[in-house]
C-alpha cells in the first residue's frame, strides 16, 4: 500500500492505484480527455500532467503508478503552464464551431477549455479538416472535431468486442476511421457518443434536435430487454428526444445497447392515442366512456372461463395486478404472461431467473451458453461475458445454432443430445465445467417455448447440478429471458389459475369457440389469426399487431409515461419513473383497468399508486425491495419428459426490431438496412 | 588523438571482408567461451566498471540498464533488442557497422543477451538498409553455423536465438517503445512509461533495447578490460565512439575517435576541415538533428562528449556532426528539420501531434521573414510547450533544433522580418 503525498495532503492507495485516481480520492480534479476509467490508459491526451517530485517534466497522472513517498503537486505554476500549453495545443486544430455542434453545452473540451485554457489564440496558421466520414444510422462522425483521444477505438476494442476502428494516418494527418466509410457495426455503438469527449462522434437520430439544457431528464428503466439497463429519458415538451445510460455497477455499468437507445423515436410513430371500438369491420374513434361502455355490454353474462387475459412483453407489474385481480374478480381462471406459448416450470424462481446476476459474471471461469445469443438478446449481458473474456481464462461453451459472437467458443452441438452428454459427464465439457470454481450456464428462453421446454429446462437443471453450478454463495443456473414484463409477470404469479388455460390453451380455445373474450394488455407478439372470433380488447401503446385485431383498442402509456414497476432477468425490482405524460387520451394502464372494473361492477381495491403498489408487495413481498437482488432458493423443478432432437435455434434474430416501440422506429429502420443481412437478395430496382 | 591500436571497429571502412574469417583474424570471437564461462554478473560488472554509456542518443549508462533486468528467471522469455533504426539526420554509423562490421555487433549480442539472461535476440533494422541487412544476416547464419550462437553457444552452456527483422523506416521506430510495438507487428507508436521495457517491453516480457554501437563494443571492452575502455576520454564521458561528420567539410567521413576531442580537431583532422577554412564556419549541428545548432563561436572550443555539450545547451546525441558553412541559409535548414519532425510524429500524444506542424509552418514564414517579431517568441513558447510535455522525446527533438536557432540567430531572424517588411512597403 503505497503512501504518498497529494498537494500536502497525505493518502495511503492500494498498490496499482494511478496518480490521478489518488487525486480523485483526494476529491482533486484532474483534467483529462483520453483516459476512461472503463478503458484501458492511453496517455496520449497529456492533460493530465502534473509535477512530481524529482522529476524534471510534469508527468501524465493517469498512467503514473502511484508510489511510496512520491510527492504530486498539482496546482503548481508548472502544472498549470503544462496544461495550459496542451489546452492551446488541442485547440488550435479544433473547429470552433460550438454554436452548431451537438456536443455544445455538454462537452468536455468545452468545459475544460473554460477552466484551464488561454482566452485567446494564438494560432495563425491554417486549420486542419478532415473529410466527412461515414459510420452509419446511429453514430454522426465530425472528425474535424476529433482530439485523437481514442476512446473510441478503445471502446470499440475493448468493450464492444469489435475492431471497426483504428487511427490512420500519422503525426497531424491522423484520423480515427472505420475501414474506408463502412459503418460501426456493433448492437453497444450508441456508447461512442457518450464516450468521445467532444462532438466528434454523436447521436446521429438526435442531432440539431436540441441542447442539453433545454431537455427535462427523467431517471428511469428500459424496458426493451430483459436486462433493465437504467437509463435517462431526455424529454421537451411531450417529446422524448433522447435515451442516455444511467450509471449502474451492477446492471450495465454506463452502457446502454443501441435499440435502448436510438429506438426512441419509435415512441412518436404508430401510437394510440385515443380509445377505438370496431363497429362493422372497421376500427372507429370513440370516446373513453364509451368504449368501456362497449366492453362491459359484450361481457355481461359471459361466463368467466370463458373470458382469458394475455399480458405483453413491455407491461409493468403494476398493470398485470390489476389485470389478475380484474380477471379473478371476472371468475376468469385462464391467465399467462407468456405471450409466447412457453410452456416450463415457473414454480420456483430460480427456475426462470438469471441467478449467477450479471455482475456474477464476471467471476464465472466457465459458461455454457444453450440456445443462445446473447449478443443479440441481451447486449448488456454479451458485454459483460465479453469483459469477463477480456480478463482471460474463460472456457466457453455453446449449444445450439452458431452464431458470430465476439468472443471464442466450443460448439458443442445443435440440440438436446450434446445437453444430455454434458449433464451425464460424458461430454469433455463437463470436465471443465466440473474443475472450474465458478461454471455457470445460461439457458436462452427462445428454447423454452419449444414443445419439450419443460423438458430441456429439467435437463439444464440436471446439467447444473451434475457440473457443481449450485453451492453456497454460487448459483451458475440462469435463464436469459428476452422480455422487460416477464420476470415481474411470473413473481406476481400472473398464470393460468387451477384448472385456467395458459398462452396456448387460450389461443386453442378461442379458435374453437370456448374463450369467447381476450384481453391482451399490450401483447402484440401472436399471430391475430390465432384469435379465432372471440372478442378481443387490446390496451396498449401502440398499433401494432394486437391492435389491428381487436375489437375494443384502449390507449395506454408506454415505459416512458408511466411510474411502474419491472423486474429484470435477474429478478432486481426497479422502478421506472414518467418522462412525459401519455399521448393525446392515453392513459396509465392500471388506471385504465381500474377504471374498467368500475364499469363491470367489480371495482377493484386501489384508486393510487401507493396502493396498486401495497397490493404488488401483498401478492409478493419481494416487490417491496427495490434496485437489489434478492437470491431465489435453489428448489426442484422442471419435468422430466421426452425432448425433441431438432437443434436449438435463436429466438431473436433481428435485434432491432423486437417489440412494437422499435418496430415503430424509423432509426431501428434504418439500422435493419444497414447491418442486418437481408434474407432474400435485392435487386437493382431495391432503393 | 586515438591510438590506432585502440580503435574497436578495425573494419569500419570495408577494407576487410566482413566474414567471419575475416573478423575472427581481426579479434572478433576470441575468448567469447572464457567470458560466457565468467558468468553474466562478471560481464555485468565489467560494463559497469568501464563506464559504457549507451550510443543511441540518451547516453544512459549500459551496465545500469542490464542491472535493471530480473536476476532470476521466472521461467518466461526475456528479451534483448538491438536497436538498428538508425534514422537520426546526420548520423550513418550503425549502418557501416551493419555492413563491414556485423560480427562485432552479433558478438555484442551474445555477452549482452547472456548478462541480461535473455532468451532471444532481436535485431531491429531499419528497411531501408537492404544490403545491410543480407551482409547482418549471413554474419549471424555464419555465427549459428560455426556454434558460436544458437543452441549451446560457444560450448558453454548458453542458448541463444538471434532474429533479423527488417522495419519500414518510420524515424519513431527508432524511440525504443515505439520499435517494440512495431516488432509486435503493430503501429509505431510510442508507449508511456512506466512500466520500462526492463520491466514489460517485448511482448510484455522483460527486455533490454540497446543502439547497435553500445553492443558493438561490447566484445571489446570484455577483451581489452574496462579499465582500457574507461581510460580513454573524460571522466563519465569514456572510451572511443564513432562520428559521423557530414555536410559542409572537405572530406565527409565516419570516424572513430576518442570521447572529449574537441569539435574543431575532430573536423580539421579527420574530414579535412571546413570547406573554405575555419573561418568559413556558420555553425555546427553536433549530434544529429536533433540537438541544438551551435554557433562558430561555440564550436571553436567546444569538446566532443555528453557533458562537454550539454555545457554549451546541446547533446552528443548520435554524434552526427552536421556542418554548415557560411553559405548555408540556416533558417531553411532549420525549417527543413521542423518539417522533418512534424511529418514524423507519430500523431498518438497532444502536443507533438499538434504543435510540430504548427512549429514548421511557423518556421517557413519564418525563412521568408514574413513574420511579426514577437512570432519568435511566439515559437520558442510552443516548442517549450512541446518539450518534456510528450510520451517520448520526439517533441523534445523536434523543440531542440528551433530552441537552438533563436538562441543563436536571433538577429537573423530579425533582420528577416525587418527586410521582408521594407520590400513589402517599397
Amino acid at each position: 500500500m503505497p503512501k504518498l503525498t497529494i498537494d500536502g495532503m497525505e493518502i495511503e492507495v492500494e498498490a496499482g492505484t494511478s496518480v490521478l485516481q489518488a487525486c480523485e480520492q483526494l476529491g482533486i480534479e484532474v483534467p483529462r480527455f483520453c483516459y476512461h476509467e472503463r478503458l484501458s490508459v492511453a496517455a496520449n491526451c497529456r492533460m493530465c500532467l502534473v509535477e512530481m517530485e524529482r522529476s524534471p517534466k510534469p508527468i501524465a497522472s493517469c498512467s503514473m503508478p502511484c508510489a511510496d513517498g512520491m510527492v504530486i503537486r498539482t496546482n503548481t505554476e508548472q502544472a498549470q503552464r503544462a496544461r495550459k500549453g496542451v489546452m492551446e495545443l488541442i485547440l488550435i486544430n479544433h473547429p470552433l464551431d460550438c454554436p452548431i455542434c451537438d456536443q455544445g453545452g455538454e462537452c468536455d473540451l468545452q468545459d475544460q477549455a473554460i477552466a484551464y485554457g488561454f482566452d485567446r489564440g494564438r494560432y495563425a496558421e491554417e486549420k486542419r479538416s478532415v473529410p466527412d466520414k461515414e459510420f452509419g444510422p446511429l453514430i454522426n462522425a465530425e472528425m474535424t472535431r476529433c482530439i485523437h483521444c481514442t476512446r473510441c477505438i478503445r471502446f470499440c476494442e475493448e468493450i464492444a468486442g469489435v475492431s471497426v476502428l483504428g487511427a490512420v494516418g500519422r503525426g497531424t494527418h491522423t484520423e480515427v476511421t472505420t475501414y474506408i466509410d463502412s459503418a460501426i457495426s456493433s448492437e453497444l455503438s450508441g456508447n461512442l457518443a457518450d464516450v468521445c469527449p467532444v462532438g466528434a462522434l454523436t447521436n446521429k437520430p438526435y442531432r440539431f434536435k436540441a441542447r442539453p439544457w433545454e431537455l427535462r431528464k427523467t431517471e428511469t428503466i428500459d424496458v426493451l430487454d430483459a436486462v433493465g439497463s437504467n437509463i435517462r429519458v431526455d424529454a421537451r415538451g411531450g417529446e422524448v428526444l433522447r435515451v442516455l445510460p444511467r450509471l449502474n455497477e451492477d446492471v450495465n455499468e454506463e452502457w446502454i445497447s443501441d435499440k435502448t437507445r436510438f429506438a426512441c423515436d419509435g415512441l412518436k410513430r404508430q401510437r394510440l392515442d385515443r380509445p377505438y371500438v370496431r363497429r362493422e369491420g372497421k376500427l372507429q374513434p370513440v370516446s373513453w366512456s364509451e368504449a368501456l361502455e362497449t366492453i362491459a355490454v359484450r361481457l355481461k353474462g359471459v361466463a368467466g372461463r370463458r373470458i382469458a387475459g394475455l399480458a405483453g412483453d413491455l407491461v409493468d407489474a403494476e398493470a398485470m395486478v390489476a389485470l389478475k385481480d380484474l380477471l379473478h374478480a371476472l371468475g376468469s381462471p385462464n391467465l399467462d404472461c407468456r405471450q409466447d406459448g412457453a410452456r416450463y416450470d415457473c414454480g420456483v424462481r430460480a427456475g426462470y431467473l438469471f441467478n449467477t446476476t450479471i455482475s456474477g459474471i464476471e467471476q464465472a471461469d466457465a459458461i455454457l451458453l444453450i440456445g443462445t445469443n446473447p449478443r443479440l438478446e441481451a447486449p448488456i449481458i454479451n458485454a459483460r461475458i465479453h469483459k469477463r473474456y477480456r480478463e482471460g481464462g474463460l472456457k466457453i461453451g455453446l449449444i445450439g445454432q452458431q452464431s458470430q459472437l465476439n468472443y471464442p467458443y466450443e460448439h458443442l452441438g445443435g440440440g438436446v443430445d450434446p445437453l444430455n452428454a454434458v449433464s451425464a459427464g460424458k461430454h469433455a465439457f463437463a470436465d471443465i465445467l466440473k474443475s472450474s470454481h465458478h461454471p455457470m450456464l445460461v439457458l436462452g428462453a427462445g428454447v423454452l417455448t419449444r414443445d419439450d421446454g419443460a423438458a430441456i429446462q429439467a435437463i439444464a437443471r440436471e446439467v447444473a447440478v451434475a457440473t457443481g453450478m449450485v453451492r453456497p454463495g454460487w448459483n451458475g443456473f440462469n435463464v436469459l429471458q428476452l422480455a422487460a414484463a416477464r420476470v415481474g409477470g411470473l413473481d406476481l404469479g400472473f398464470l393460468p389459475q387451477p384448472g385456467g388455460l395458459d398462452t396456448r390453451g387460450i389461443l386453442e380455445g378461442a379458435k374453437a369457440g370456448d374463450i369467447e373474450a381476450i384481453y391482451l394488455l399490450g401483447a402484440d407478439e401472436i399471430d391475430p389469426s390465432r384469435f379465432g372470433a372471440a372478442f378481443v380488447i387490446y390496451q396498449g401503446h401502440h398499433g401494432d399487431r394486437g391492435a389491428h385485431r381487436a375489437d375494443v383498442v384502449l390507449p395506454g402509456a408506454a415505459y416512458t409515461e408511466k411510474n411502474g414497476t419491472y423486474v429484470n432477468t435477474e429478478g432486481r425490482v426497479q422502478r421506472g419513473r414518467m418522462a412525459v405524460f401519455p399521448v393525446g387520451e392515453a392513459r396509465e394502464d392500471w388506471k385504465i383497468l381500474r377504471a374498467l372494473s368500475e364499469r363491470l361492477g367489480v371495482p377493484l381495491p386501489y384508486d393510487t399508486l401507493g396502493q396498486v403498489r401495497d397490493r404488488l408487495i401483498a401478492v409478493n413481498p419481494l416487490f417491496a425491495a427495490t434496485g437489489g437482488v434478492e437470491t431465489a432458493p435453489w428448489e426442484l423443478f422442471g419435468q422430466r419428459g421426452e425432448a425433441s432432437e431438432e437443434p436449438f435455434q435463436p429466438y431473436v434474430d433481428n435485434f432491432y426490431m423486437t417489440d412494437p416501440i422499435s418496430r415503430a422506429s424509423l432509426t431501428m429502420a434504418k439500422c435493419i438496412d444497414a447491418f442486418v443481412p437481408s434474407r432474400e437478395g435485392k435487386t437493382g430496382t431495391h432503393g | 588523438m586515438l591510438r590506432d591500436e585502440d580503435r574497436i571497429f578495425t573494419n569500419l571502412y570495408g577494407f576487410e571482408s566482413p566474414g567471419l574469417k575475416a573478423a575472427q583474424g581481426r579479434g572478433d570471437w576470441v575468448g567469447a567461451k572464457e567470458f560466457l564461462l565468467k558468468g553474466r554478473d562478471w560481464v555485468v560488472a565489467e560494463i559497469k566498471d568501464s563506464a559504457l554509456r549507451g550510443r543511441g542518443g540518451a547516453g544512459f549508462s549500459t551496465g545500469l540498464k542490464w542491472s535493471f533486468m530480473p536476476k532470476k528467471s521466472d521461467g518466461g522469455p526475456v528479451y534483448l533488442v538491438v536497436n538498428a533504426d538508425e534514422g537520426e539526420p546526420g548520423t550513418c554509423k550503425d549502418r557501416d557497422i551493419l555492413r563491414h562490421d556485423p560480427h562485432k555487433l552479433v558478438e555484442g549480442i551474445l555477452y549482452a543477451s547472456f548478462a541480461i539472461g535473455a532468451t532471444a535476440a532481436y535485431v531491429y533494422v531499419r528497411g531501408e538498409f537492404i544490403r545491410e541487412i543480407q551482409r547482418l544476416q549471413i554474419a549471424v547464419d555464419e555465427a549459428y553455423a560455426a556454434g558460436l550462437i544458437g543452441k549451446n553457444a560457444c560450448g558453454a552452456g548458453y542458448d541463444l536465438d538471434v532474429y533479423v527483422h527488417t522495419g519500414a523506416g518510420a524515424y519513431i521506430c527508432g524511440e525504443e517503445t515505439a520499435l517494440i510495438e512495431s516488432l509486435e507487428g503493430k503501429k509505431g507508436q510510442p508507449r508511456s512509461k512506466p512500466p520500462f521495457p526492463a520491466q514489460a517491453g517485448l511482448y510484455s516480457r522483460p527486455t533490454t533495447v540497446n543502439n547497435v554501437e553500445t553492443i558493438a563494443v561490447v566484445p571489446t571492452i570484455l577483451r581489452r578490460g574496462a579499465a582500457w575502455f574507461s581510460g580513454i576520454g573524460r571522466p563519465k564521458n569514456v572510451g572511443t565512439k564513432l562520428f559521423c561528420i557530414s555536410g559542409h567539410v572537405n572530406n565527409p567521413c565516419n570516424v572513430e575517435e576518442a570521447m572529449g576531442i574537441p569539435l574543431r580537431e575532430l573536423i580539421e583532422k579527420h574530414a579535412g576541415g571546413v570547406r573554405g577554412g575555419w573561418d568559413n564556419l556558420l555553425a555546427v549541428i553536433p549530434g544529429g538533428s536533433s540537438t541544438p545548432v551551435i554557433p562558430r563561436s561555440v564550436c571553436d572550443t567546444v569538446v566532443m562528449d555528453y557533458d562537454g555539450l550539454s555545457e554549451v545547451k546541446t547533446a552528443l546525441g548520435t554524434a552526427g556532426v552536421i556542418v554548415m558553412d557560411k553559405s548555408t541559409d540556416i533558417v531553411r535548414a532549420i525549417a527543413r528539420l521542423a518539417r522533418f519532425y512534424a511529418h514524423e510524429s507519430c500523431g498518438q500524444c497532444t502536443p507533438c501531434r499538434e504543435g510540430t506542424p504548427w512549429m514548421a509552418r511557423m518556421m517557413d514564414r519564418m525563412v521568408e521573414g514574413k513574420a511579426r517579431v514577437e512570432e519568435i517568441d511566439l515559437l520558442f513558447d510552443i516548442s517549450k510547450q512541446i518539450e518534456g510535455r510528450t510520451i517520448c522525446a520526439l517533441g523534445d527533438a523536434a523543440a531542440w533544433p528551433i530552441q537552438g536557432l533563436i538562441r543563436h540567430f536571433r538577429p537573423e531572424l530579425e533582420r528577416r522580418i525587418a527586410a521582408a517588411r521594407q520590400s513589402a512597403a517599397a
